[in-house]
């Protein structure tokens, strides 16, 4: 087969134009596997033809592949994907940060300003009832005092100065005696305090033969601030006297310890 | 990469053989359609279902029936030639414009965007006018050569003698 003729015939070019049948194509590369001097020309005919039919494009196609890759659902990395993640920190994360920062500590010192007058009510309820408390007292008093006030006025009331005895001399008391109710008033304010574990027994006297009866303790000499004391007195008293005695009292008068003793007129 | 290893990949349903295809014969089929359709959104419209048609057709392609190049060819003329053949098409483009490719690149603003565009330009413009007619027949329309024979009036063997000499001319002007 002569090649040369073959190539100048003209039918690689319409081999490269699409323009043979099948069997003539089927032929033509048959030659070209034998033959690559054929295989040669055949590129050039198609490199020229290339060049020719892309010269009547007039606009590139870039964007074309990139629809037809859509199209085919290629995963293409030169696709450029625009990022949508938003920049990590803006305003209103920091604002955000910084109000609920405010807030906590704002939070804070509300339970803090919550704590504190929780304490503070509570001293001003304790000093309320401590106030309550000496209202009640100074009441007392008041009434004590006015109790006191009418027995001084009233004349069926017997007065009865205890004089101190030996060396108890410095020590007085006051006795007022109201024979109609069976009471008497003592008025302990020229007693000392008694020590720790003592009280003040108050008795009633009879002087022939001398027998002493018991009026009671005063167990709240050291509380009572009048120091005057109101106890029951049915006896037929002919004297009065005050001893100091252990804690809860004694059946006999101590006479070592007789403070004040004065006799009913 | 040779051409036949390229086209074993994208017959392989290689994505990135397939984009080199692309690269290689895009601006060729994009000058054959646009010169079919003149228009440039349909052309467009065309080479697309060009392209999607060669990734799925890939499998009915054989070297052995001709040229990839030749065979891309074909499915791009088709294409475009069955736009302009229908109905919405006749609609639109009542008075289809029928010159050959030559006066696209005659009047092609901007040819030196594109590799030889200026020895292409050179050779349309010296090319005979018999040339311009086989070419347009056999290339841009895919006559068959019998077709080109009965189109131009003129028998097989001088159709295939006049071609082989125009394509000499241009191979001469855009490939030395």
């Amino acid at each position: 087969m002569d090649i040369n003729a073959y190539i100048e015939s003209g039918i690689l070019e319409l081999y490269v134009a699409g323009s043979l049948s099948e069997k003539e194509n089927e032929e033509v590369y048959a030659l070209m596997q034998e033959h690559p001097e054929i295989l040669q020309e055949v590129l050039e005919i198609e490199a020229a033809i290339i060049k020719l039919t892309a010269s009547t494009s007039q606009r590139s196609n870039g964007h074309i592949l990139q629809n037809v890759m859509k199209a085919l659902g290629f995963e293409d990395n030169d696709i450029k994907v625009v990022s949508l993640v938003k920049p990590k920190y803006n305003w209103i994360t920091y604002t955000g940060w910084a109000a609920s920062i405010f807030l906590a500590a704002g939070l804070l010192w509300t339970v803090n300003q919550n704590k504190q007058l929780q304490s503070d009510i509570q001293i001003a309820e304790t000093q309320q009832s401590l106030l309550e408390t000496q209202i009640e007292n100074s009441k007392n008093s008041l009434t004590e005092a006015n109790t006191f006030i009418t027995v001084l006025r009233d004349d069926n009331i017997s007065r009865i100065p205890l004089v101190g005895q030996g060396t108890f001399a410095d020590t007085y008391a006051k006795v007022y005696w109201d024979k109609t109710t069976e009471r008497i008033f003592l008025d302990a304010q020229g007693l000392p305090e008694p020590p720790e574990g003592m009280v003040y027994q108050v008795w009633s006297l009879k002087l022939s033969p001398l027998t002493p009866t018991s009026l009671g303790t005063i167990d709240d000499f050291t509380t009572d601030t009048n120091k005057i004391f109101e106890i029951e007195n049915s006896n037929e008293s002919e004297a009065f006297g005050i001893t100091l005695e252990p804690a809860g009292g004694s059946a006999t008068p101590t006479m070592e310890q007789l403070y004040t003793l004065g006799v009913v007129s | 990469m040779d051409l036949d290893n390229l086209l074993e990949r994208y017959q392989a349903k290689d994505e990135k053989a397939f984009e080199r295809l692309y690269g290689i014969y895009s601006d060729s089929m994009h000058g054959v359609i646009y010169n079919i359709v003149r228009d440039h959104d349909i052309a467009e419209e065309v080479m697309q279902d060009v392209f999607i048609k060669v990734w799925h057709k890939a499998d009915s392609y054989s070297k052995e029936k001709g040229r990839f190049f030749t065979w891309i060819l074909n499915i791009s003329r088709n294409a475009a030639i069955d736009k302009i053949r229908s109905k919405a098409f006749k609609k639109s483009k009542q008075n289809l414009n029928t010159d050959y490719f030559v006066d696209i690149i005659e009047t092609h603003e901007s040819l030196d965007d594109k590799t030889d565009a200026i020895g292409v330009k050179k050779f349309v413009s010296k090319l005979k006018e018999k040339c311009k007619e086989v070419i347009e027949l056999l290339y841009f329309k895919g006559y068959t050569q019998s077709e080109a024979s009965e189109a131009l009036d003129m028998p097989i063997g001088t159709i295939k003698t006049r071609n082989r000499n125009c394509i000499q001319e241009l191979r001469n002007m855009v490939l030395n």
